[in-house]
């Protein structure tokens, strides 16, 4: 891989398809403008995150038209956008798209809906069923949508599927405001400890698209990054404020931490196969 | 250091994007409060010159003939310190002309009127400022209930909702707000000699600590009582969070139809902003 990466920190307006939609074009042409290659958007960055009884009300299938401007432009620059998925059988999955060459080349579906504290998805959306690598023009690109970083295997899927970079779009309200320790919210530096320790364990990119804003007292924390595949940050975005950075990401650091700790070489994935079958097996799911 | 410090930049950049942001979703660019001659309105007010600008702050005194004329001259030095604007508005006649009818009511009904009273004045204001009616009740008083439903708790927006009292006045000096507020000790000023830890019947710092470790803790009632927490203490507290939980809620609906507001018609105050 190799291509130029744009996090685009935005805040979208809940529920409003259009203007959020017209956002994303203008924050892509702009872009665009500026060289970039891959452009990445935070998770449900169309409709905006606590939609509640909007989610169906915004609900879009892949085909839909309003869609249309996102696959035109498409053929210049590669989009990653999230929206409400309407799947069959009325179906509302929190999903995030690859927009590439005129077309959706890649979907991931949220299979890690987080559904306590402040939180409610699993209230509102199904599961996604899998975790699979998007072959996209600049590499091959896992995507995991907010909680699903949370949860280990989701990640070490995609260091088995090779993912040359996981995209990771989420909508987190900044919380943990407690002095006395490192400065900063207390939300944003687990979320950077996570990043850091997946792109170190995975060898992998990390692209790490936060929005910003608020939906009533709820303050989304930004602080979008890239964490490079020796797990050391190369771009940041600030805290809280909307804004967009551009980096470059290349197959030559993948190749220089790879060869230096061939990790996936050493890897065993059908050992723990055989393990997870025994200790489901005797424990169930 | 206090277990309840919290990082003041931060807070104040939070907090300072949360009421510019909910208040500009819909329109708002200004804000009207009551000013009380108190650190939380005081703390309120500063955050709400921060986000709107000083002129854009209405700051209204409503003093009520009883009340402690040096409450009135502490929220004048507030206000001319942050340089909000101010007006006064004298709400004796509105609760006399209500109580001439009613004359048996006693301390606390008259109390909960005068702090009804002044949400009145704030709502009408609202209208005439073109404003948003910024909240003043801070995280340790909506958890005790200490306050009165629909009077000093109604609101639009509330800045000071998830700070604790101990929170309040960490900010306020951050601030720079007035040693005059920094100084007394908290008061609802309803009645002569009247402070806020003499009627609770227990200590703003005890209090603190105990919420923060029951409620941002998670703590068990057995778990507090092990570090160190009296078991009576602890139990009023729980009781009486409990009791007021009320205050904290929307009106409660019955449920008939298929679709209910509040119970499955899900939808945030941000709707469509």
């Amino acid at each position: 891989m190799q291509c130029r990466v744009e996090l685009s920190q935005i805040d979208p307006t809940l529920g409003n398809l259009d203007a959020n939609l017209a956002m994303h074009i203008a924050q892509a042409r702009s872009a665009l403008q500026r060289g970039a290659q891959l452009v990445l958007f935070p998770e449900l960055s169309l409709t905006g995150y606590f939609l509640r009884d909007q989610t169906p009300e915004v609900a879009l299938r892949v085909e839909d038209a309003r869609l249309q401007p996102l696959r035109e432009l498409s053929r210049e620059v590669t989009l990653g956008v999230g929206f409400v998925e309407r799947g069959s059988d009325e179906r509302l999955y929190n999903s995030y798209a690859l927009f590439e060459d005129g077309r959706i080349v890649g979907i991931h579906r949220k299979v890690h809906l987080v559904t306590y504290g402040m939180f409610d998805d699993a209230r509102d959306f199904a599961p996604g069923e899998g975790f699979r690598i998007v072959e996209s023009r600049h590499g091959r690109l896992g995507i995991l949508i907010c909680e699903d970083m949370w949860h280990f295997s989701a990640a070490w899927l995609h260091f088995l599927g090779e993912a040359d970079a996981i995209i990771v779009p989420s909508a987190s309200p900044g919380r943990g405001i407690r002095a006395g320790g490192e400065e900063g919210l207390h939300s944003a530096r687990v979320w950077n400890r996570l990043q850091d320790a997946m792109a170190l364990l995975f060898q992998t990119w990390i692209l790490y698209v936060n929005r910003a804003g608020s939906e009533d007292g709820l303050i989304f924390s930004g602080g979008s990054r890239v964490v490079d595949p020796f797990g050391e940050e190369t771009a940041r975005l600030p805290l809280l404020e909307t804004g967009s950075l551009s980096c470059q990401v290349d197959s030559e650091t993948l190749r220089r931490a790879r060869v230096a700790t061939p990790l996936r070489r050493d890897e065993k994935p059908q050992l723990v196969a055989a393990e997870i079958a025994r200790i489901c097996g005797q424990r169930g799911p | 250091m206090n277990r309840l410090d919290i990082q003041c930049d931060l807070a104040e950049r939070m907090l300072v994007q949360f009421l510019r942001k909910e208040a500009g979703k819909f329109g708002f660019r200004r804000a009207v409060l009551g000013l009380s001659g108190g650190i939380d309105s005081a703390l309120s007010a500063a955050l709400a010159a921060r986000a709107f600008g000083a002129d854009q702050v209405l700051g209204v005194m409503m003093p009520y003939r009883t009340s402690n004329p040096s409450s009135e001259a502490d929220a004048r030095t507030v206000a001319a310190a942050l340089g909000i604007a101010t007006r006064k508005v004298d709400i004796s006649a509105m609760v006399d002309g209500y109580f001439a009818q009613v004359p048996t009511a006693d301390r606390m009904r008259r109390g909960n009127a005068m702090a009804r009273s002044r949400m009145i004045v704030l709502y009408d204001l609202s209208v005439e400022w073109k404003g948003l009616v910024i909240g003043t009740s801070n995280k340790t008083e909506i958890l005790l209930g200490y306050s009165t439903q629909f009077g000093d708790s109604a609101s639009a927006l509330n800045p000071l909702g998830d700070l604790y009292k101990h929170q309040v006045f960490q900010l306020a000096r951050h601030l720079g707000l007035p040693e005059c507020v920094l100084e007394k000790a908290p008061s609802a000023d309803l009645f002569e000699g009247q402070t806020d830890e003499a009627e609770i019947g227990h200590s703003y710092r005890d209090l603190d600590a105990l919420l923060f470790e029951m409620v941002d803790e998670r703590r068990s009632e057995t778990e507090l009582i092990g570090r160190g927490f009296a078991p009576d203490f602890v139990r009023n507290i729980v009781r009486r969070m409990a009791l007021n939980q009320y205050k904290r809620m929307p009106p409660v609906i019955a449920k008939l139809s298929e679709r209910t507001v509040n119970h499955d018609f899900r939808y945030l105050r941000s709707w469509g902003h």
